[in-house]
Protein backbone atom coordinates (compact mmCIF):
# COMPACT_ATOMS: atom_id res chain seq x y z
CA UNK A 1 0.00 0.00 0.00
CA UNK A 2 1.16 3.52 -1.15
CA UNK A 3 1.37 6.22 1.32
CA UNK A 4 -1.80 7.75 1.89
CA UNK A 5 -2.67 11.09 -0.36
CA UNK A 6 -2.65 12.94 2.53
CA UNK A 7 0.92 12.43 3.52
CA UNK A 8 2.72 12.06 0.19
CA UNK A 9 4.70 15.26 -0.63
CA UNK A 10 2.77 17.78 -3.14
CA UNK A 11 3.16 20.70 -4.86
CA UNK A 12 1.42 21.88 -2.02
CA UNK A 13 3.36 24.42 -0.25
CA UNK A 14 1.35 24.74 2.73
CA UNK A 15 1.04 20.67 3.23
CA UNK A 16 5.15 20.20 2.57
CA UNK A 17 5.77 22.99 5.28
CA UNK A 18 3.66 21.55 7.86
CA UNK A 19 5.41 17.90 7.02
CA UNK A 20 8.71 19.73 7.68
CA UNK A 21 7.13 21.27 10.68
CA UNK A 22 6.70 18.02 11.88
CA UNK A 23 10.06 16.90 11.51
CA UNK A 24 11.92 19.61 13.23
CA UNK A 25 9.83 19.64 16.14
CA UNK A 26 10.22 15.61 16.84
CA UNK A 27 13.98 16.71 16.02
CA UNK A 28 13.77 18.85 19.07
CA UNK A 29 11.84 16.37 21.03
CA UNK A 30 14.55 13.71 21.12
CA UNK A 31 16.84 16.51 21.94
CA UNK A 32 15.28 17.72 24.45
CA UNK A 33 14.56 14.02 25.62
CA UNK A 34 18.46 13.61 25.18
CA UNK A 35 19.58 16.90 27.54
CA UNK A 36 16.63 15.63 30.46
CA UNK A 37 18.02 12.00 30.15
CA UNK A 38 21.66 13.54 30.86
CA UNK A 39 20.41 15.55 33.28
CA UNK A 40 18.71 13.15 35.03
CA UNK A 41 21.41 10.78 34.77
CA UNK A 42 23.85 13.18 36.38
CA UNK A 43 21.74 14.95 39.19
CA UNK A 44 19.06 11.04 40.01
CA UNK A 45 16.83 13.60 42.22
CA UNK A 46 16.37 16.48 40.32
CA UNK A 47 13.15 15.90 38.60
CA UNK A 48 12.04 13.43 42.38
CA UNK A 49 9.69 16.07 42.83
CA UNK A 50 7.40 15.89 39.62
CA UNK A 51 7.87 12.10 39.50
CA UNK A 52 6.17 11.73 43.26
CA UNK A 53 3.27 14.07 42.22
CA UNK A 54 2.77 11.96 39.26
CA UNK A 55 2.44 8.56 41.54
CA UNK A 56 0.56 10.65 44.56
CA UNK A 57 -1.70 11.17 41.68
CA UNK A 58 -2.23 7.74 40.43
CA UNK A 59 -1.54 5.06 43.53
CA UNK A 60 -5.40 4.93 44.34
CA UNK A 61 -5.31 2.68 41.12
CA UNK A 62 -2.62 0.77 42.49
CA UNK A 63 -4.36 1.01 45.78
CA UNK A 64 -7.41 -0.60 44.11
CA UNK A 65 -5.31 -2.85 42.22
CA UNK A 66 -3.61 -4.46 44.96
CA UNK A 67 -6.39 -4.65 47.20
CA UNK A 68 -7.57 -6.88 44.33
CA UNK A 69 -4.67 -9.08 44.83
CA UNK A 70 -4.84 -10.03 47.95
CA UNK A 71 -8.96 -10.27 47.50
CA UNK A 72 -8.70 -12.56 44.77
CA UNK A 73 -6.04 -14.92 46.50
CA UNK A 74 -8.29 -14.90 49.57
CA UNK A 75 -11.34 -15.94 47.28
CA UNK A 76 -8.96 -18.78 46.27
CA UNK A 77 -7.91 -19.41 49.71
CA UNK A 78 -11.90 -19.80 50.45
CA UNK A 79 -12.04 -22.60 47.74
CA UNK A 80 -9.20 -24.03 48.44
CA UNK A 81 -10.60 -24.47 51.85
CA UNK A 82 -12.71 -27.44 50.50
CA UNK A 83 -9.62 -29.55 50.22
CA UNK A 84 -8.99 -29.41 54.06
CA UNK A 85 -5.59 -31.39 53.60
CA UNK A 86 -4.44 -29.03 50.45
CA UNK A 87 -4.57 -26.15 51.97
CA UNK A 88 -3.75 -27.03 55.66
CA UNK A 89 -0.82 -28.03 53.87
CA UNK A 90 -0.41 -25.44 52.21
CA UNK A 91 -0.43 -23.07 55.50
CA UNK A 92 1.83 -25.62 57.17
CA UNK A 93 4.35 -24.92 54.43
CA UNK A 94 3.87 -21.37 54.72
CA UNK A 95 4.69 -21.38 58.47
CA UNK A 96 7.92 -23.44 58.12
CA UNK A 97 8.90 -21.12 55.33
CA UNK A 98 8.85 -18.29 58.33
CA UNK A 99 9.73 -20.51 60.80
CA UNK A 100 12.79 -21.50 58.91
CA UNK A 101 14.08 -17.31 58.46
CA UNK A 102 13.08 -16.34 62.12
CA UNK A 103 15.35 -19.35 63.31
CA UNK A 104 17.99 -18.20 61.28
CA UNK A 105 17.23 -14.70 62.21
CA UNK A 106 16.81 -16.21 65.97
CA UNK A 107 20.62 -17.56 65.42
CA UNK A 108 21.61 -14.45 64.26
CA UNK A 109 20.33 -12.50 67.05
CA UNK A 110 21.88 -14.95 70.02
CA UNK A 111 24.94 -14.09 68.85
CA UNK A 112 24.75 -11.11 68.19
CA UNK A 113 24.02 -10.81 72.07
CA UNK A 114 26.67 -12.45 72.62
CA UNK A 115 28.72 -10.52 71.26
CA UNK A 116 27.19 -7.35 72.85
CA UNK A 117 27.40 -9.04 76.07
CA UNK A 118 30.96 -9.22 75.61
CA UNK A 119 31.57 -5.68 74.73
CA UNK A 120 29.08 -4.49 77.20
CA UNK A 121 27.17 -1.44 77.59
CA UNK A 122 25.91 -1.31 74.17
CA UNK A 123 22.09 -1.25 74.37
CA UNK A 124 19.59 -1.22 71.20
CA UNK A 125 16.29 -0.20 71.86
CA UNK A 126 13.07 -2.05 70.27
CA UNK A 127 12.36 -0.02 66.94
CA UNK A 128 8.53 0.22 66.21
CA UNK A 129 7.89 0.20 62.57
CA UNK A 130 7.07 3.72 61.18
CA UNK A 131 4.34 2.59 58.91
CA UNK A 132 2.59 -0.34 57.31
CA UNK A 133 2.11 0.07 54.01
CA UNK A 134 0.82 -1.72 50.59
CA UNK A 135 3.29 -3.02 47.99
CA UNK A 136 1.28 -1.54 44.92
CA UNK A 137 3.35 -1.62 42.06
CA UNK A 138 7.00 -1.98 40.63
CA UNK A 139 8.07 -0.82 37.86
CA UNK A 140 8.04 -4.01 35.77
CA UNK A 141 8.73 -2.92 32.55
CA UNK A 142 12.24 -1.18 32.97
CA UNK A 143 15.44 -2.66 33.93
CA UNK A 144 15.30 -0.83 37.17
CA UNK A 145 13.65 -2.48 39.66
CA UNK A 146 11.78 0.07 41.84
CA UNK A 147 8.58 -0.74 43.46
CA UNK A 148 5.64 1.67 44.74
CA UNK A 149 4.23 1.85 48.59
CA UNK A 150 1.14 3.58 49.95
CA UNK A 151 2.68 5.12 52.50
CA UNK A 152 4.17 9.10 52.25
CA UNK A 153 5.31 11.85 54.08
CA UNK A 154 1.30 11.84 55.69
CA UNK A 155 2.87 8.44 57.43
CA UNK A 156 6.05 9.48 58.62
CA UNK A 157 8.15 7.81 55.93
CA UNK A 158 11.72 9.46 54.30
CA UNK A 159 13.90 9.03 52.33
CA UNK A 160 16.54 6.31 52.96
CA UNK A 161 14.52 3.99 55.43
CA UNK A 162 14.40 0.00 55.35
CA UNK A 163 11.72 -1.61 54.15
CA UNK A 164 10.99 -4.86 55.07
CA UNK A 165 8.05 -8.09 54.89
CA UNK A 166 7.83 -10.14 57.75
CA UNK A 167 10.07 -12.67 55.52
CA UNK A 168 13.03 -10.60 55.93
CA UNK A 169 14.45 -7.04 53.71
CA UNK A 170 12.43 -5.80 50.82
CA UNK A 171 14.54 -2.69 49.90
CA UNK A 172 14.54 0.82 51.02
CA UNK A 173 12.81 4.11 50.54
CA UNK A 174 14.11 6.28 47.52
CA UNK A 175 11.88 9.32 47.03
CA UNK A 176 9.18 9.98 49.59
CA UNK A 177 5.39 11.65 48.39
CA UNK A 178 2.53 13.09 50.14
CA UNK A 179 1.04 9.55 50.22
CA UNK A 180 3.18 7.05 48.17
CA UNK A 181 7.08 6.19 48.33
CA UNK A 182 9.16 4.87 45.37
CA UNK A 183 11.31 2.14 47.54
CA UNK A 184 14.47 0.89 45.75
CA UNK A 185 14.17 -3.07 46.01
CA UNK A 186 16.91 -5.39 46.85
CA UNK A 187 16.99 -6.64 43.15
CA UNK A 188 18.20 -3.31 41.62
CA UNK A 189 21.91 -2.78 40.36
CA UNK A 190 22.18 0.17 42.57
CA UNK A 191 21.16 -1.17 46.02
CA UNK A 192 24.27 -2.63 47.87
CA UNK A 193 23.26 -4.04 51.28
CA UNK A 194 26.07 -5.06 54.08
CA UNK A 195 25.53 -8.50 55.30
CA UNK A 196 27.26 -11.28 57.05
CA UNK A 197 26.23 -15.08 57.88
CA UNK A 198 23.76 -15.82 60.02
CA UNK A 199 25.92 -18.13 62.15
CA UNK A 200 29.64 -15.99 62.05
CA UNK A 201 31.29 -13.49 61.14
CA UNK A 202 31.75 -13.53 57.19
CA UNK A 203 30.91 -10.24 56.03
CA UNK A 204 29.72 -9.63 52.59
CA UNK A 205 27.55 -7.37 50.60
CA UNK A 206 24.81 -7.71 48.86
CA UNK A 207 24.27 -6.60 45.68
CA UNK A 208 21.06 -6.37 43.02
CA UNK A 209 21.78 -8.41 39.37
CA UNK A 210 18.28 -7.15 38.23
CA UNK A 211 16.97 -10.90 37.51
CA UNK A 212 15.74 -12.00 40.90
CA UNK A 213 18.87 -12.63 42.48
CA UNK A 214 21.57 -10.80 44.80
CA UNK A 215 25.02 -10.94 44.43
CA UNK A 216 26.78 -11.87 47.45
CA UNK A 217 30.45 -10.44 47.59
CA UNK A 218 32.32 -11.70 50.57
CA UNK A 219 34.59 -8.60 51.71
CA UNK A 220 37.82 -11.11 53.22
CA UNK A 221 39.06 -12.87 50.15
CA UNK A 222 40.45 -16.33 50.52
CA UNK A 223 39.03 -19.43 51.01
CA UNK A 224 35.52 -18.92 50.06
CA UNK A 225 33.67 -20.42 53.53
CA UNK A 226 30.20 -20.23 52.07
CA UNK A 227 28.24 -23.22 51.29
CA UNK A 228 24.46 -23.75 49.62
CA UNK A 229 21.74 -22.49 52.07
CA UNK A 230 23.78 -20.53 54.29
CA UNK A 231 21.27 -17.40 55.83
CA UNK A 232 22.93 -13.88 55.40
CA UNK A 233 21.34 -10.79 57.12
CA UNK A 234 21.83 -7.19 57.89
CA UNK A 235 24.79 -6.69 59.92
CA UNK A 236 24.11 -2.97 60.73
CA UNK A 237 27.50 -1.43 59.46
CA UNK A 238 26.78 1.43 57.86
CA UNK A 239 23.54 2.44 60.17
CA UNK A 240 20.88 2.13 58.02
CA UNK A 241 19.39 -1.41 58.43
CA UNK A 242 18.84 -2.92 61.73
CA UNK A 243 20.99 -5.82 62.59
CA UNK A 244 19.49 -9.18 62.15
CA UNK A 245 17.25 -8.97 58.73
CA UNK A 246 17.06 -11.67 57.16
CA UNK A 247 18.23 -11.07 53.34
CA UNK A 248 18.97 -13.99 51.27
CA UNK A 249 20.25 -17.57 50.85
CA UNK A 250 23.32 -18.62 49.29
CA UNK A 251 22.19 -20.67 46.28
CA UNK A 252 25.07 -21.22 44.32
CA UNK A 253 28.58 -20.79 45.24
CA UNK A 254 31.26 -18.07 42.77
CA UNK A 255 34.47 -17.32 42.67
CA UNK A 256 34.39 -14.17 45.36
CA UNK A 257 31.02 -15.30 47.22
CA UNK A 258 27.65 -16.00 46.36
CA UNK A 259 24.28 -15.55 44.21
CA UNK A 260 22.27 -15.29 46.42
CA UNK A 261 18.46 -15.69 46.53
CA UNK A 262 16.13 -13.32 48.32
CA UNK A 263 14.30 -14.71 51.17
CA UNK A 264 11.08 -11.88 50.83
CA UNK A 265 10.37 -11.88 47.29
CA UNK A 266 8.38 -8.76 47.16
CA UNK A 267 6.07 -10.50 44.26
CA UNK A 268 4.57 -12.64 47.28
CA UNK A 269 4.23 -9.72 49.48
CA UNK A 270 1.44 -7.44 49.95
CA UNK A 271 2.28 -5.83 53.32
CA UNK A 272 5.29 -4.59 54.15
CA UNK A 273 6.55 -2.85 57.17
CA UNK A 274 8.69 0.79 56.89
CA UNK A 275 10.86 1.11 59.99
CA UNK A 276 13.23 3.82 61.10
CA UNK A 277 17.02 4.34 60.48
CA UNK A 278 18.67 1.99 62.79
CA UNK A 279 21.61 4.81 63.41
CA UNK A 280 20.34 7.87 62.09
CA UNK A 281 23.64 9.71 64.13
CA UNK A 282 25.83 7.11 62.16
CA UNK A 283 23.93 8.36 59.00
CA UNK A 284 24.80 12.03 59.80
CA UNK A 285 28.30 11.49 60.34
CA UNK A 286 28.90 9.51 56.99
CA UNK A 287 26.91 12.40 54.77
CA UNK A 288 29.41 14.90 57.09
CA UNK A 289 32.73 15.58 54.29
CA UNK A 290 35.19 13.06 53.95
CA UNK A 291 38.97 13.40 56.01
CA UNK A 292 40.50 14.36 52.38
CA UNK A 293 37.47 16.85 51.78
CA UNK A 294 38.14 18.56 55.02
CA UNK A 295 41.84 18.76 54.64
CA UNK A 296 40.96 21.15 51.24
CA UNK A 297 38.70 23.02 53.18
CA UNK A 298 41.12 23.56 56.19
CA UNK A 299 43.49 24.80 53.53
CA UNK A 300 41.27 26.88 52.59
CA UNK A 301 39.18 28.25 56.36
CA UNK A 302 40.79 26.20 58.69
CA UNK A 303 37.93 25.47 60.75
CA UNK A 304 36.26 23.01 58.93
CA UNK A 305 39.13 20.66 59.57
CA UNK A 306 38.56 20.56 63.02
CA UNK A 307 35.47 19.34 63.33
CA UNK A 308 35.81 16.29 60.58
CA UNK A 309 38.39 14.27 62.39
CA UNK A 310 36.27 13.81 65.88
CA UNK A 311 32.91 12.91 63.32
CA UNK A 312 35.31 10.24 61.32
CA UNK A 313 36.69 8.67 63.98
CA UNK A 314 32.91 7.83 65.44
CA UNK A 315 31.77 6.28 62.36
CA UNK A 316 33.75 2.73 63.40
CA UNK A 317 31.95 3.15 67.10
CA UNK A 318 28.76 3.82 66.21
CA UNK A 319 28.57 1.63 62.81
CA UNK A 320 31.62 -0.34 62.54
CA UNK A 321 30.22 -2.50 65.73
CA UNK A 322 29.60 -5.51 64.49
CA UNK A 323 32.93 -6.16 62.72
CA UNK A 324 34.93 -6.00 65.98
CA UNK A 325 36.43 -9.44 66.00
CA UNK A 326 36.74 -9.24 62.17
CA UNK A 327 40.13 -8.81 60.79
CA UNK A 328 41.01 -4.94 60.67
CA UNK A 329 41.02 -5.14 56.56
CA UNK A 330 37.74 -6.27 56.85
CA UNK A 331 36.37 -4.11 59.02
CA UNK A 332 38.42 -1.00 56.98
CA UNK A 333 36.67 -2.51 54.29
CA UNK A 334 33.25 -2.61 55.97
CA UNK A 335 33.78 0.57 57.10
CA UNK A 336 34.71 2.03 53.53
CA UNK A 337 32.70 0.26 51.64
CA UNK A 338 29.59 0.89 54.01
CA UNK A 339 29.27 4.48 53.32
CA UNK A 340 27.91 3.24 49.83
CA UNK A 341 25.46 1.21 51.48
CA UNK A 342 24.53 3.73 53.73
CA UNK A 343 24.08 6.89 51.29
CA UNK A 344 20.19 6.66 49.85
CA UNK A 345 21.32 5.47 46.49
CA UNK A 346 22.23 7.09 43.12
CA UNK A 347 19.15 6.89 42.09
CA UNK A 348 18.95 6.30 38.35
CA UNK B 1 -35.11 -0.49 1.77
CA UNK B 2 -34.68 -1.41 5.72
CA UNK B 3 -37.42 -4.23 5.44
CA UNK B 4 -34.81 -5.85 3.02
CA UNK B 5 -31.33 -4.81 4.96
CA UNK B 6 -32.10 -3.53 8.38
CA UNK B 7 -28.20 -1.95 7.83
CA UNK B 8 -28.51 -0.59 4.66
CA UNK B 9 -28.20 3.16 6.11
CA UNK B 10 -25.20 2.53 8.60
CA UNK B 11 -21.36 1.68 7.83
CA UNK B 12 -19.42 0.02 10.34
CA UNK B 13 -19.78 2.67 13.00
CA UNK B 14 -23.13 2.99 13.32
CA UNK B 15 -26.18 5.05 11.52
CA UNK B 16 -25.19 7.21 8.86
CA UNK B 17 -28.17 9.21 9.44
CA UNK B 18 -28.43 12.36 11.77
CA UNK B 19 -24.80 10.35 13.26
CA UNK B 20 -21.62 12.01 13.38
CA UNK B 21 -17.71 11.08 14.24
CA UNK B 22 -17.18 12.70 17.90
CA UNK B 23 -13.58 15.08 17.51
CA UNK B 24 -13.23 13.84 20.88
CA UNK B 25 -13.15 10.78 20.65
CA UNK B 26 -11.34 10.78 17.07
CA UNK B 27 -8.64 12.27 18.32
CA UNK B 28 -8.59 11.39 22.06
CA UNK B 29 -8.88 7.76 22.12
CA UNK B 30 -5.06 7.13 20.72
CA UNK B 31 -3.66 9.21 23.56
CA UNK B 32 -5.79 7.99 26.32
CA UNK B 33 -4.77 4.40 25.38
CA UNK B 34 -1.54 4.55 25.19
CA UNK B 35 -1.24 7.17 28.32
CA UNK B 36 -3.14 3.97 29.50
CA UNK B 37 -0.79 1.76 28.45
CA UNK B 38 1.96 3.47 30.46
CA UNK B 39 0.25 3.13 33.44
CA UNK B 40 0.61 -0.46 33.73
CA UNK B 41 3.27 0.02 36.21
CA UNK B 42 0.35 0.18 38.94
CA UNK B 43 -0.62 -3.29 37.81
CA UNK B 44 -0.83 -5.48 40.96
CA UNK B 45 2.51 -7.59 39.16
CA UNK B 46 5.64 -7.04 41.69
CA UNK B 47 7.97 -8.25 39.29
CA UNK B 48 11.33 -9.59 40.58
CA UNK B 49 12.91 -8.78 36.97
CA UNK B 50 12.03 -7.32 34.06
CA UNK B 51 8.84 -9.33 32.80
CA UNK B 52 6.35 -6.85 31.28
CA UNK B 53 6.52 -5.68 27.82
CA UNK B 54 7.14 -1.49 27.74
CA UNK B 55 2.87 -1.50 27.06
CA UNK B 56 2.95 2.40 26.46
CA UNK B 57 5.35 1.69 23.81
CA UNK B 58 3.56 -1.04 22.32
CA UNK B 59 0.64 0.81 21.66
CA UNK B 60 2.51 3.33 20.47
CA UNK B 61 3.46 1.22 17.50
CA UNK B 62 0.46 -0.14 17.15
CA UNK B 63 -1.36 3.04 16.94
CA UNK B 64 1.59 4.19 14.39
CA UNK B 65 1.03 1.16 12.06
CA UNK B 66 -2.46 0.97 12.35
CA UNK B 67 -3.32 4.78 11.40
CA UNK B 68 -0.33 6.48 9.90
CA UNK B 69 -0.19 10.47 10.47
CA UNK B 70 -2.90 10.33 12.88
CA UNK B 71 -0.34 10.73 16.08
CA UNK B 72 1.74 13.63 14.93
CA UNK B 73 5.58 13.11 14.70
CA UNK B 74 6.16 15.00 17.83
CA UNK B 75 3.86 12.68 19.83
CA UNK B 76 6.99 11.31 21.27
CA UNK B 77 7.68 14.08 23.42
CA UNK B 78 4.46 14.22 25.90
CA UNK B 79 4.14 10.66 25.58
CA UNK B 80 7.33 9.99 26.24
CA UNK B 81 7.30 12.52 29.67
CA UNK B 82 4.07 10.73 30.58
CA UNK B 83 5.64 7.12 30.30
CA UNK B 84 8.71 8.45 32.30
CA UNK B 85 7.01 9.91 35.00
CA UNK B 86 6.12 6.07 35.86
CA UNK B 87 8.56 3.51 34.47
CA UNK B 88 11.30 4.21 36.43
CA UNK B 89 13.76 4.90 34.19
CA UNK B 90 15.48 8.53 34.22
CA UNK B 91 13.34 11.15 32.59
CA UNK B 92 14.16 12.17 29.15
CA UNK B 93 14.72 8.52 28.02
CA UNK B 94 11.34 7.61 26.53
CA UNK B 95 11.08 11.12 25.34
CA UNK B 96 14.49 10.53 22.90
CA UNK B 97 13.72 6.70 22.17
CA UNK B 98 9.82 7.00 21.52
CA UNK B 99 11.09 10.56 19.47
CA UNK B 100 13.64 8.73 17.51
CA UNK B 101 11.26 5.49 16.93
CA UNK B 102 8.50 7.88 15.42
CA UNK B 103 10.91 9.33 12.96
CA UNK B 104 12.86 5.69 12.68
CA UNK B 105 9.18 4.59 11.31
CA UNK B 106 8.37 7.53 9.13
CA UNK B 107 12.26 6.61 7.28
CA UNK B 108 11.36 2.93 7.21
CA UNK B 109 7.77 3.73 5.50
CA UNK B 110 9.35 6.10 2.73
CA UNK B 111 11.63 2.86 2.40
CA UNK B 112 9.58 0.11 2.08
CA UNK B 113 5.95 1.83 1.28
CA UNK B 114 3.79 -1.27 0.78
CA UNK B 115 2.51 -2.40 3.92
CA UNK B 116 1.49 -6.20 4.80
CA UNK B 117 1.09 -7.42 8.29
CA UNK B 118 4.93 -9.42 8.28
CA UNK B 119 6.20 -6.46 7.57
CA UNK B 120 4.90 -4.28 10.14
CA UNK B 121 5.66 -7.05 12.99
CA UNK B 122 8.97 -7.30 12.08
CA UNK B 123 9.12 -3.74 11.86
CA UNK B 124 7.94 -3.68 15.24
CA UNK B 125 9.78 -6.44 16.83
CA UNK B 126 13.25 -4.83 15.41
CA UNK B 127 11.84 -1.24 17.25
CA UNK B 128 11.19 -3.12 20.26
CA UNK B 129 14.44 -4.90 20.67
CA UNK B 130 16.39 -1.57 19.69
CA UNK B 131 14.49 0.18 22.27
CA UNK B 132 14.66 -2.77 25.53
CA UNK B 133 18.27 -2.46 24.49
CA UNK B 134 18.58 1.66 24.70
CA UNK B 135 16.29 1.56 27.92
CA UNK B 136 18.48 -0.95 29.32
CA UNK B 137 21.33 1.03 28.75
CA UNK B 138 20.27 4.38 29.55
CA UNK B 139 18.82 3.10 33.23
CA UNK B 140 21.17 4.52 35.14
CA UNK B 141 22.34 0.80 35.77
CA UNK B 142 25.46 -0.62 35.12
CA UNK B 143 25.42 -2.50 32.06
CA UNK B 144 26.23 -5.59 32.87
CA UNK B 145 25.79 -8.82 30.72
CA UNK B 146 22.99 -10.10 33.22
CA UNK B 147 21.37 -7.29 32.31
CA UNK B 148 21.29 -7.65 28.41
CA UNK B 149 20.27 -11.70 29.65
CA UNK B 150 17.64 -10.54 31.61
CA UNK B 151 15.75 -8.27 29.15
CA UNK B 152 15.48 -11.50 26.42
CA UNK B 153 12.22 -12.84 27.91
CA UNK B 154 10.70 -9.59 27.91
CA UNK B 155 11.60 -9.12 24.31
CA UNK B 156 10.27 -12.42 23.77
CA UNK B 157 7.07 -11.53 25.23
CA UNK B 158 6.90 -8.10 23.64
CA UNK B 159 7.51 -9.44 20.56
CA UNK B 160 4.86 -12.31 20.58
CA UNK B 161 2.33 -10.06 22.32
CA UNK B 162 2.55 -7.58 19.57
CA UNK B 163 0.01 -8.51 17.02
CA UNK B 164 -2.18 -9.02 19.98
CA UNK B 165 -1.55 -5.13 21.30
CA UNK B 166 -2.44 -4.63 16.99
CA UNK B 167 -5.71 -6.39 16.63
CA UNK B 168 -6.87 -4.38 20.27
CA UNK B 169 -5.32 -0.85 18.97
CA UNK B 170 -7.58 -1.63 15.59
CA UNK B 171 -10.62 -2.36 18.14
CA UNK B 172 -10.06 1.02 20.13
CA UNK B 173 -10.14 2.44 15.91
CA UNK B 174 -13.81 1.14 15.69
CA UNK B 175 -14.46 3.18 19.04
CA UNK B 176 -12.56 5.68 17.77
CA UNK B 177 -14.97 6.40 14.84
CA UNK B 178 -18.15 5.69 16.31
CA UNK B 179 -21.34 7.60 15.08
CA UNK B 180 -21.92 9.20 18.36
CA UNK B 181 -22.77 12.88 17.70
CA UNK B 182 -26.62 13.38 16.92
CA UNK B 183 -26.59 16.31 14.04
CA UNK B 184 -29.76 18.70 13.40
Amino acid sequence: MALPASRRSTTNRRAQLGLFTGYVVAGLGAALGAALLIVSLWRPETFAGLRSMAADLTSPAGEVGAAGRVGSRNVFEAIAGYYRAGSRNARLEREIGIARVKLAEAEAVAHENRRLKAVLGLSEGETRPVAIARLIGSTSSSARRIGYISAGRQDGVRAGMPVSSPLGLIGRVLEVGRHSSRVLLLTDTESMVPVRRATDDVVAFAEGRSDGTLRLRLINLGINPVKVGDVFVTSGAGGLFRPGTAVAVAMEVTKDGAIGQLLSNPAATDVVMVEPIWQPEAIRVMRAPTIGEAEGAQAGAGEAGDAAPPSAAAAPSAAGAPTTDAPAAGADAAAGGSTQGAAPAPEE
Amino acid sequence: MEQLNPRSRSDPFGSRINRRHSTMLAYGVPWVSIMLGSLCVWLPVIAPAPVLPPVGFAVLLGWRFVRPGLLPLWAGLPLGLFDDLFSGQPLGSAILLWSVALLAIEGIEARFPWRSFWLDWLTASGILAVYLACAALVSGAAPTLVQLVVILPQLLLSTVLFPIIARMVALLDRLRLMRVRRVG
